[in-house]
Formats: structure tokens, sequence, C-alpha cells
């Protein structure tokens, strides 16, 4: 077991009960193939506290009904408590107006509106939108659909060896013909944190809004989009210890209000004839038909859940959690860390020696250790290191220094096995 | 769930280390690609059949210790055999690593050895991945994913 306590060493901020915090989830108390279940994918989603499945249950159990419709008091108590969210959401991420939290169902339906709703109108032959080379996937492909469909250019910035954007180069790819920027504020593969108030600002002398993929900030940094000056930005419940199929799209009032709706439907007009329909103000403009009601509900339990414990202690803990494991995996021979950014989050790729990662995966699950091992929807980024897959572990609030010492171990048996 | 040596014995490790038949066959009847896309492995067969015998084949790729040993694996044991007897074995691995009913393992010899994957079913294409792109290149189609 691990001697140091990097969190006490690291920190200003106090460090996290973890212990007590592992007890409010209870998925982590299950044993794994007879061993404690050391979770180390939460890039990918989270897992979910009592408090996020209680309300969810409550919800159904006691004031459950369609919102936004009902004359009833169920669907008032119902309607309250989705739109109760909204504030939460701009408290979080320091919005000016509660109007400027559209629900999704994540991150790449968030996108998809932007792309569809924002981008499209403005979008000409010749133009171009600029991404990163270290996108996920979902922040790629709507763009190159948009552009296939309008005769534009998807620009990339490419990443540097170490995994981080270059800023000159990134700032000469922003031109005239620059429509649209759309970057990851933490990258999922490598755990890069990028400098997005940097390149808002520099996209936005060009004139180009921005939009900011915050799948894999929110929970893990403070997050301030005044501060920021990003025109949009989103993030899925799933990886911030809330429900699947919820999200949020963040956009600047001003904005929203001069976009046409994302789909039609239920819920999203003002005034509906054969002819013609008139549309709702933001947000409901973006939110046709019935939605995920009880995910917004465990949403905001969720977005309570890390107030409470706050932002920054989290952030601190990961931050200490992600050097602690740095430190350690470099003892391990034949480990290469994939993405070695001076700035990163609490997530660490790595390859080891010639093993495959799902090699590497099978073998850690069989000690109950649960990682990610494949491309992590990032394949331009696989291709930008000339490797097919890398081995992911990524933090939460629940992750202690013995996990880490855990993954280590199992490496171990994986050099024993493979190497 | 298994032992981890059920699933990674010392043959799929040997394979895996030291494949066999890693190498193009030149020149050869018939190729296929095939892809996986959850992993992003990868295998190319080339085969020379003759008189509808296989008398050459050999495999390149990416991929993790059971795809590699798999590919490895099936070359070895297809090597002479005639292409019928060929999709006859493509029937039987298929079966000896998706049905859960004991297989008449030892009728199929080396390739046995992959039975354990059984008990891991986000393994499973990667160990049908060679058998499916040697489908592919028998049944003239070029290019095959484990979709
Ligand atoms: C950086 C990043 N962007 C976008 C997404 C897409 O999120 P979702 O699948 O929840 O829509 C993810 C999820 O893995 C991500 O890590």
């Amino acid at each position: 077991m691990s001697t140091v306590n990097p969190v006490q060493e690291h920190a200003a901020v106090a460090p996290l009960a973890v212990e007590r915090i592992r007890a409010d989830f209870p998925i982590l108390a299950q044993p794994m193939n007879g061993k404690r279940l050391v979770f180390l994918d939460s890039a990918a989603s989270a897992q979910k506290p009592v408090a996020v499945i209680r309300a969810i249950e409550e919800c159904y159990q006691n004031y459950y009904a369609n919102i936004h419709r009902g004359v009833y008091q169920l669907s008032q108590r119902s309607t309250q408590a989705y739109e109760a969210v909204r504030g939460k959401v701009r408290a979080l991420l320091n919005g000016a107006d509660d109007r400027e939290v559209v629900f999704v169902r994540g991150a790449t339906e968030a996108i998809n509106l932007v792309a569809h709703s924002y981008v499209r109108p403005r979008l000409g032959p010749g133009d171009e939108i600029l991404i990163t080379g270290m996108e996920h996937h979902s922040n790629i492909v709507p763009w190159q659909l948009l552009c296939e469909q309008a005769g534009a250019t998807l620009v990339v910035s490419p990443i540097t060896d170490t995994g981080e954007v270059d800023l000159e180069d990134f700032r000469s790819r922003l031109t005239a013909r620059t429509k649209f920027v759309s970057v990851v504020h933490v990258s999922n593969a490598l755990g890069t944190v990028n400098p997005v108030q940097e390149m808002i600002a520099a996209a936005h002398e060009r004139g180009a809004a921005v939009l900011v993929d915050g799948a894999q900030s929110v929970p893990h940094l403070s997050v301030d989009v005044a501060e920021l000056g990003c025109d949009f930005y989103c993030f899925s419940g799933h990886k911030i210890y809330g429900p699947s199929g919820v999200g949020v799209l963040w956009g600047r009032l001003d904005l929203l209000r001069e976009m046409p709706p994302y789909q039609g439907g239920g819920e999203m007009i003002r005034y509906v004839t054969f002819e013609r329909s008139e549309f709702a103000e933001p947000p409901q403009r973006f939110e046709a038909g019935t939605p995920n009601i009880a995910g917004v509900v465990g949403l905001g339990a969720a977005i309570d859940y890390v107030h409470a414990i706050g932002t920054e202690r989290v952030a601190a803990h990961e931050h200490a959690l992600l050097d602690y494991a740095t430190a350690r995996l470099g003892e391990v021979e034949g480990v290469r860390i994939i993405g070695t950014a001076a700035a990163k989050a609490g997530v660490i790729s790595f390859v080891l020696g010639r093993v495959h990662p799902h090699d590497i995966g099978t073998v850690l699950d069989l000690e109950g250790v649960a990682i990610r091992a494949g491309h992590h929807c990032a394949q331009p980024v696989m291709q930008r290191y000339g490797i097919a897959a890398t081995a992911r572990a990524s933090f939460g609030v629940y992750n202690t220094y013995d996990d880490v010492d855990a993954l280590v171990r199992a490496l171990g048996k994986v050099r024993e096995l493979f190497i | 769930m298994s032992d981890l040596r059920d699933l990674y014995q010392e043959v799929i490790l040997d394979h895996n280390k030291h494949p066999r038949n890693f190498r193009s066959v030149e020149p050869h009847s018939h190729q296929a690609d095939g892809y996986n896309p959850l992993c992003g492995d990868r295998v190319t067969i080339q085969l020379s059949v003759e008189d509808g015998m296989i008398a050459s084949i050999g495999f390149q790729g990416d991929g993790c210790a059971i795809s590699t040993a798999s590919a490895s694996i099936m070359t070895e044991v297809l090597e002479g055999k005639t292409v019928d007897e060929a999709q006859a074995l493509f029937d039987q691995f298929h079966d000896l690593v998706t049905r859960d009913e004991a297989c008449p393992e030892a009728a199929l010899g080396k390739i046995a050895v992959l039975a354990g994957v059984r008990d891991y079913p986000m393994r499973v294409k990667c160990a049908t991945l060679a058998w499916h792109t040697l489908h592919a290149a028998l049944t003239e189609k070029d290019e095959v994913t484990t979709e």
C-alpha cells in the first residue's frame, strides 16, 4: 500500500473524505472476481451516488407526470422539479440566465444541435470550421457531415508530441473563412486541458463563434462560461455522476434566440397551424417532445452532489491521483504514457510494450480493475501516435491511492503473462 | 468468471509471441482484409488454392493476443486442407467459441485452445476475426468487419 498521501502535499484545499464518498456509491461495494472493485473508467461514464438514484426513484414514485402540460398538481410539481435544474446548471457553469440552458441527450446531441441550428444556416461553399487534432468523434463527425452538405472545409489544428494544442498553429488556421470553431476542453484520450480561453479569444478576434466540448471537464474542473467567453458549452449528465440520456447545451441567449429549431414537435412551439408554426423562445424551442424528465431531475441531484463536495476539492483530489499514477506507472517497465501535456486532468492513457490494450483490459478485469481499452472514440489521436489503441485509467471522486496501487500490481500480472 | 490461464493458455501466448505464417503469400489466389471496429484490430489473409486445396496461407496485421494467436493457429491448421474442409472448420470454430454446451473439442485439435473465449463475450470477436476474414477470402468478398 502507498505510504504517501499526495493529496495533502498537493492541495491547498481540504482533502476529500474518500472512504465516506465511496460509501455513497453502492455499486463500488460489490466484489469483482472475488477482489475489491477498482473502477477506473469514469471518463467513459461515472458511477451514481445514492442521492442521484433516490432522486430519480422519488420522481417516479411521488410526483411524476409530463411537464408543461397538465393543470393538475403532479404535473406542476414535475414541471417545477425539471425547471429548477436549469438554475442549478446555470450556477454550475456561471451562466447569466436560466434560459441559456437547453436539456439534450448528451454532449453528442448538443454538438449536433449547434451544427444544425447555429452553424448550418451560416455556412457556405469555401467556408471553414476549425477543430483540434484531439477531438472525440462526436466533435468531428457532425462537422464533417455539415461541411459535406455545405461545400465547406473542416480544418484541423494538429497536436504536438506531448498531446497539446499548438496555439501558434491554431491561430494561423483562423482566417476570414473560419465560420465556426469547436474545441474540446479536456481530451478524453489524452487528459490534456486545453487553453480554451486563449483559443476562444483568438477565434473571436476573427469573428468566429466557439463551442467548447466540456464532456470531460464538468465536474472535474471549475467551469465558468463567463470567464471563458465561449458562445456554447456542452456536457453529458452521465459523466458527472448523473443518469445517461441527459445532457446540457449552454448557449449565449442572443445566439439561441436567432437560431431555428433543431427538431420539430410538441413543446417547442408557440402556435401551430397547417400553414406555419411560431416557435417558442429558447430553451423550449430546442426541446421538442417529452424530455427525459426523471433524467433531468437526476442530473440536478448530481449537480447538488458535486457542489456539496466542492469542484475545487474534486479537482485537487483527481490531480493528486493523476500525479501519483503518473509516477507509479512510470516505474512499470515498458509503460509509455500517451499524452504528457503540462496541464492534464484525471485521465491517463498508456501502452505497455507491445501488449495489446485489450489484453491488458482483460487481465486487469480479472484482478477487479476496470479500465478502458481501445481508441476512446478518438481514432485520429491514435493515428497521430501511430498506435491502434491505448489502455486508459481515469479518476473520479471515489478513487484512492489504493486504486492506483491495484492498477500497478495488476500491470505486473500483465507483464508476467505477456512479456 | 474463469481463471486467466483458461483464456490465455500457453499455446495462445506462444502463438502471440511467435506468430506462424505471419507473411504475405505471393502469388495468391484469394485475399481478404478483416477489421474489428471495436478495437481497431486488422488482419489480412492471403492464400493460394490449388485444385481445391490450400497450398499456402499467411496472415498479416495488428491485433490482440487472442486475435493474433487465433490467426496463427488457423493458418497452421489449414495448410494442406481442402477448401471444403476449411469451411467446415470455420463453422465448427464458430460454434466452439459461441456455444455454451460442451463441444467435441478433441475433434477440433489445436484450435480448441481458444474455447476459453466463450466466457469472455467481449473477446469472441477477437477470436473469430481471422476466421471471418478467411471465409470472406474464400467466398470472394474483399473486406469484412465483425460488426
Ligand atoms: C470529449 C468528449 N466529447 C464528447 C463525448 C460524447 O459524450 P456522449 O456520448 O455522452 O454524448 C465524450 C464521451 O465520451 C467525450 O469524452
